[in-house]
């Protein structure tokens, strides 16, 4: 009898593998969204979802991604990080290890991007982190791509932007030193600043840290300093409470925001407050044309608002995957090398036509993209102001 | 000076939240001798039940239902809120204590600890992660008193405050339920003997400790009006300290304390970089603390609910 167990295993393990390699070539493609669903930023996660489910539709009502000569369905694994760069990385790491995913869209903002890009670059699978602009992300990482900007461009054009615009030479800043985002950015925008108008032009660098909601102490130092524009590189929630704080301690000069405020909740939350103020960000609503306008209607009738930047780039991140995928020409059931394949397709791709923008992506995997300036209007909409290229 | 003034102006509406959460831990511990660790949470609860009660009221007045002036809607904010948490401050003594109340002391402040975190994903279940903003009520306007900035709502939610801290003193001192809380923290053994019901006693302090929760959860909305199920968890910990810091039991240890903790807070982010603020001013904690180990109004041996 103990004879036969050894045999049977085999013969079942083997049936089972081979059956898995036949599984998976008829099976569909599956995509992992890695999104903050819940959290400080679960506004960013529902417009990571909404854009990707509309990205889902169209290809389903096409029949599937085409490779070759056949489509191939699409299946999407959205999954939530909580906005915790521990569970972006425990979430990215199911993914691939056990949902085999072909390629990982997420995590958007950079706390998360960054560590969960390691585990893309360690486990070989291509991820693109639509809207997380920190360097480190993609930073010596073939694997990891990303559809933005970055910060030290992101830097420089507020600095430049604010220099020209209202002729100020001196700033204050004031950011969350326990996430590093706003902090790169922070750090970013200084260095940019003390290059145009000298070493003591950042009159003050205050901090705090995720989950204060009392400023008033910073902004208080702020104010002493004599600052002519406050720069506050943070997220839609924190904007909310800094902004209305900083005009009740009788600060009336500009405050000037980051790629961050572009969340369609910001004015919801902030108010009149936040109105005429600017930022800098990755595509304006307010006045699209062409495939963008397209892209912004269908997802107004669909749920009922305007998308914001993550929906933009999410879309933008999801049709390069796609474009690498079709490029590929073929996928061989085998996991690791259809990433291989979707990863050397998708650092070769020129000029992709995307809705934020042209992309082309450098050594790095980042692309070389322009920056928009929006003017938030009386009217709590995101006018566009100018556009500023590399 | 002005600079002096103004952070003065801050830490006193900072340190009014503290010292009203820190209230409802030390009458707790006076009375019952647990630390009610869900209070962080109640104090968030309440919160959001007083922007559901002013979302309605807001609705109606604008429907034309019953027409309401704001700051009236404000008011009857305040007090529903202030009611309706205080039923769910009785209700987690009755489910989460009052069973507990014979068992090590360990074991009700895990209690503790597990209602918070039920409260916090029941929030965050029933009403999703989106933050929501408490309804502006009264528009802000600015007084610029020679370089110090003061807001109406500054003013209002310190007097608010400072007039529930003397209303709770003189219910304590003056009324007989009161007199029986503090027969309660004097001897919780023999008192029940006497015939002071114990049970009604404790769901008065929870009543009470969450009522006073759930006002400063308002005037938290009033000032910082963006709401998130997670507010309540380094809100609590910090007024906790304060609890501490003011001496276990004590009512005008944890208001003082609470303030306290405010001017800390503030002034320390304003002379060293505000990257520092909690490292500094929670050492600075901690030195007193070795020094006055039961806090300033606190006896060994004793949690006595005291004045």
């Amino acid at each position: 009898m103990r004879k036969c167990v050894w045999p049977v295993l085999f013969s079942v393990f083997f049936l089972f593998n081979l059956s898995s390699h036949v599984w998976a070539k008829s099976k569909s493609i599956k995509i992992g969204i890695n999104a903050p669903m819940t959290g400080d930023i679960p506004k960013v996660g529902e417009g990571t979802k909404f854009a990707a489910q509309m990205w889902l539709e169209n290809v389903t009502s096409q029949g599937g991604i085409l490779v070759g000569k056949t489509r191939i369905p699409v299946e999407l694994v959205i999954e939530d990080n909580e906005s915790k760069a521990e569970s972006a990385v425990k979430v990215s790491t199911k993914m691939i290890t056990e949902d085999e995913v072909l390629a990982i869209i997420g995590p958007q903002s950079s706390k998360q991007a960054v560590p969960a890009g390691d585990v893309a670059n360690y486990w070989k699978t291509p991820m693109v982190s639509p809207w997380s602009t920190n360097p480190d992300t993609t930073m010596d990482r073939p694997y990891v791509f990303r559809g933005c900007f970055l910060d030290p461009f992101q830097g420089p054009v507020l600095a430049n932007f604010i220099s020209d615009e209202f002729g100020f030479t001196k700033a204050a800043v004031l950011y969350d030193v326990s996430s590093d985002y706003p902090k790169g950015l922070a750090e970013f925008f200084k260095k940019a600043w003390e290059k145009l108008h000298g070493p003591d032009s950042i009159v003050a660098f205050e901090s705090f840290t995720t989950k204060d909601a009392d400023f008033s102490s910073q902004l208080t130092n702020i104010i002493r300093s004599g600052a002519q524009v406050l720069f506050v590189p943070q997220y839609y929630n924190e904007v909310a409470l800094i902004v209305p704080q900083a005009h009740e301690l009788g600060w009336k000069k500009p405050i000037v925001g980051s790629d961050s405020w572009g969340s369609a909740e910001t004015v919801k939350l902030c108010g009149k407050d936040c109105y005429g103020l600017f930022f800098s960000t990755h595509y304006a609503a307010a006045g699209a044309t062409g495939k963008t306008r397209e892209f912004i209607e269908k997802y107004r009738t669909k749920y009922g608002y305007v998308p914001d930047d993550v929906g933009a780039l999410t879309w933008d991140a999801l049709g390069l995957v796609q474009e690498a995928i079709e490029n590929c020409g073929k996928l061989t059931g085998n996991i690791e090398k259809d990433r291989q394949c979707v990863r050397d397709a998708l650092a070769s791709i020129k000029k992709f036509p995307g809705i934020t923008g042209e992309m082309t992506f450098t050594e790095e995997g980042d692309p070389i993209k322009c920056a928009v300036i929006v003017r938030i209007s009386d009217k709590g909409e995101y006018e566009f102001f100018k556009s500023v290229c590399p | 000076m002005e600079f002096f003034l103004q952070n003065l102006v801050n830490a006193l509406q900072w340190g009014s939240f503290y010292a009203l959460i820190a209230l409802g831990y030390s009458m707790v511990y006076g009375v019952l001798m647990l630390f009610n660790f869900a209070h962080g949470d109640i104090f968030m609860v309440g919160a959001y039940i007083g922007f559901g009660v002013a979302t309605g009221l807001t609705a109606l007045s604008a429907a034309g239902i019953v027409v309401l002036p704001n700051w009236l809607i404000l008011v009857l904010t305040i007090l529903i809120s202030m009611f309706l948490t205080s039923l769910l401050g009785i209700l987690v003594e009755r489910v989460g204590y009052r069973p507990l109340r014979d068992a090590p002391r360990a074991s009700a402040a895990i209690t503790g600890l597990m209602i918070g975190i039920i409260l916090e994903t029941g929030n965050l279940a029933l009403l999703g992660a989106q933050r929501v903003r408490f309804p502006s009520l009264i528009n802000s306007i600015t007084y610029d008193l020679g370089g110090v900035f003061v807001t109406n709502k500054k003013i209002m939610i310190v007097l608010v405050s400072v007039t529930l801290m003397i209303a709770l003193d003189q219910f304590v001192r003056r009324s007989k339920w009161g007199m029986a809380m503090r027969a309660m923290a004097f001897d919780h053994v023999v008192v029940p003997l006497m015939g002071v019901p114990i049970n009604r006693v404790a769901a008065l302090t929870f009543a009470i400790g969450s009522a006073l929760a759930a006002a400063a959860g308002i005037l938290f909305g009033v000032a910082y009006p963006v709401l998130d199920p997670y507010m309540g968890i380094v809100f609590g910990w910090k007024a906790f300290v304060a609890a501490i810091l003011g001496g276990r039991g004590s009512i005008l240890g944890a208001t003082l304390a609470g303030f306290l903790l405010g001017f800390i807070e503030i002034f320390v982010a304003m002379i060293f970089p505000s990257t520092l603020r909690d490292l500094i001013a929670y050492s600075i904690i901690l030195l007193i603390l070795v020094f006055r180990p039961h806090g300033f109004f606190g006896e060994s041996h004793s949690a006595r609910l005291r004045l």
